[in-house]
């Protein structure tokens, strides 16, 4: 491993205040040699989507010819013109956001209740339920995703944005993230409440909930994330136009307008957008959120 | 949501999870270890029994189990049927027995599914967590600009699948992308990426360690984080060297990690399908068709749900493998090193 050529004595766990204060005023850590390859590194990464916003305002001809222009000349909006006006992009986006919202809140309500009642309350078969649902989650979306075509066939809503909310209401991970932090929170707040003549209810949602901001912040963002994502499923289940989320629009309008790069990359910046700004403002969150999810599930 | 590989992930403290009351005291402290802390002995543990807790317990999880159990039990029960059937989805089905597997069996389609699949995934996983791992201890040390870099390099992760798919068939566009274009200044011939039968599968993998690589490094520097400053102290003194400490303290440490981003990072290479469908739909030539890229095939496109349903099950009958072997794997090395790694705690 090339680490330990490091010509840094840097040490990974040296705790903050054991940095020397070189260079006050302008950066407080130090420059190594690190950078000549964490620099180039980080561009690899950074360019395509660096690119993906310059191309969405490039007119046409800059685009379309060989060799293609490299960074735009001037700013161009034709592309976004056209996908807000011609394509149904603003109602793909309106159909994702109800989506990702109501299986985002959805979510939150669903879990806590459950989540709730299996740390908390007893009841005769709680542990086998909760067993259950846990074994779920194990089971690959591709063993179910014909049956619950079907299921939702025989509902009447495929082709209905219902379609994909209903199966994304609450899942078993929210259930079982929320169970276990409400497990790791003292008692003695709630069980004053109860002295009080508190609902179940009324302590969950008054006491119990205030103090799960973390936990609850990991479901919403990781529901969030995977049902605005998502491709296969509404892929699945939608058929007409107007019920297309953005992840199908925008596929579907790539296949239909090959040879309008900059409207298709205009659209491609419309549907990363919400989920880079929202990851840029929160990113701690997120960072947390996807390491939790996957340490400590 | 992610689907987790649960089995995996359940904390050591859970088997025994709202256990009888007599053994309460000792539940109470699994349950409470990486939280709350001690509580006090002798406390009262049991929740006030209420008229009407059971009632009250059945309406909060109604919602939850009806949905869940709702819409995995009955299909998954519906697939074993299908997969005995021929089903176009729409006409009533009509009972075949196993022939659905014995025509799977000799489909020269099926197993070439089965070999891109798994060279995707033997390709994807390994470098992802190695490069993961890599960057993840430079981007450990206390360097200028380092909070940027984990930044720009984790962000392709929040991507979805069919951004990527749609961005990089731009920009590897033979004709009109970015990609040749570049190789053309540098005097280096144009390529094919995408619509050549001998790399699409590579540049797929390429696309997905663009995006994947983030995620290991993000869950390789909180478990780097995690490795106990003494133990780095302990060897310092006894004078290890910046390899020795490497090797025999961060490294050992990382084990449940790798193991973790092993079996995650094996179930999504196994599934993967959006990038497939976005950018080459299974082509050229069938280089690109992987799995459940067939599986979707049989079943909405070519209208053989019977079909796709006994391919399905040999992919979930592959994915438990991985996660049952690998879990023998670390339960084995969770036995042999006494020295207690937070990750695998009683954790919340």
């Amino acid at each position: 491993m090339t680490v330990t050529t490091a010509p840094v004595a840097t040490s990974p766990a040296t705790p903050p205040v054991a940095t020397p204060p070189r260079r006050r005023g302008l950066a407080r850590l130090p420059l190594s040699a690190w950078h000549l390859l964490l620099a180039p590194l980080a561009l690899v990464f950074a360019v395509p989507l660096v690119w993906l916003v310059l191309s969405s305002v490039m007119s046409d001809a800059e685009i379309n010819r060989f060799p293609p222009a490299l960074w735009p000349s001037g700013i161009d909006l034709g592309g976004y013109r056209y996908v807000l006006g011609n394509a149904m992009f603003p109602r793909w986006f309106a159909n994702s956001l109800i989506v990702s919202v109501v299986a985002v809140a959805s979510n939150l309500l669903f879990g806590a209740l459950g989540g709730y009642a299996f740390a908390r309350m007893r009841f005769a078969g709680s542990r086998l339920l909760m067993g259950l649902m846990l074994a779920t989650m194990a089971i690959p979306f591709q063993l179910t995703m014909v049956p619950t075509f079907l299921v939702m066939k025989r509902l009447g809503l495929i082709d209905t944005l219902g379609a994909l909310i209903v199966p994304s209401l609450v899942t078993p991970f929210a259930v079982f993230l929320l169970r276990q932090f409400f497990l790791s929170l003292p008692r003695e707040l709630e069980e004053a409440a109860w002295m009080d003549g508190c609902s179940r209810l009324r302590v969950l949602f008054l006491i119990v909930l205030p103090m799960s901001r973390p936990a609850l912040s990991t479901v919403a963002v990781l529901t969030f994330l995977t049902t605005w994502n998502d491709l296969t499923w509404p892929l699945i289940a939608i058929n007409h136009d107007t019920q297309y989320t953005l992840q199908l629009g925008l596929t579907t309008f790539q296949g239909q307008h090959h040879t309008k790069w900059a409207a298709v990359m205009a659209g491609n910046v419309i549907t990363v957008l919400p989920v880079l700004i929202a990851f840029l403002v929160a990113q701690k969150s997120f960072i947390q959120s996807i390491t939790s999810s996957g340490l400590k599930g | 949501m992610p689907r987790l590989p649960t089995p995996l992930t359940l904390p050591a403290g859970d088997a025994r999870e709202d256990g009888q009351q007599d053994h309460g005291q000792d539940r109470d402290r699994a349950d409470h270890a990486a939280g709350a802390g001690e509580r006090e002995p002798g406390r009262r543990r049991r929740s006030p029994l209420r008229r009407g807790e059971t009632a009250t317990a059945w309406a909060f999880i109604t919602p939850a189990v009806l949905i869940i159990l709702g819409l995995s039990v009955i299909p998954v029960a519906w697939s074993v049927l299908l997969s005995f059937q021929a089903s176009d989805l729409v006409t009533p089905s009509r009972w075949v027995g196993l022939d659905n597997y014995r025509a799977l069996s000799q489909d020269p389609n099926f197993s070439q599914a089965v070999r891109n699949t798994l060279l995707y995934t033997v390709l994807y996983v390994p470098l992802s967590i190695g490069i993961g791992l890599a960057l993840a201890l430079v981007l450990n040390r206390r360097i200028r600009l380092v909070g940027l870099y984990r930044t720009l390099i984790f962000v392709p992760f929040v991507v979805s699948a069919t951004a990527q798919g749609v961005l990089f068939s731009f920009i590897l566009d033979p004709e009109f992308g970015a990609a040749n274009s570049v190789l053309n200044t540098l005097g280096i011939s144009p390529q094919g990426f995408l619509t050549d039968p001998g790399q699409a599968l590579l540049v797929l993998v390429a696309i997905s360690l663009w995006s994947g690589t983030g995620f290991c490094v993000v869950v390789c520097l909180a478990a780097l984080q995690d490795v106990q400053p003494s133990l780095i102290e302990a060897a310092r003194l006894d004078g290890a060297g910046r390899w020795q400490l490497l090797r025999h303290v961060t490294l050992p440490a990382m084990t449940p990690v790798s193991v973790f981003l092993l079996v995650w990072q094996t179930i999504n290479a196994l599934q993967v399908f959006d990038l497939v469908y976005v950018t080459t739909k299974g082509g050229p030539l069938g280089s690109t068709t992987v799995i459940v890229y067939f599986i979707w095939e049989q079943a909405f496109k070519n209208f053989t749900a019977g079909y796709g349903a006994a391919a399905a099950y040999v992919l979930a009958v592959a994915l438990g493998l991985v996660t049952v072997g690998l879990r023998l794997v670390r339960g084995r090395e969770q036995r042999r090193s006494a020295r207690p790694v937070r990750l695998e705690g009683a954790g919340k």
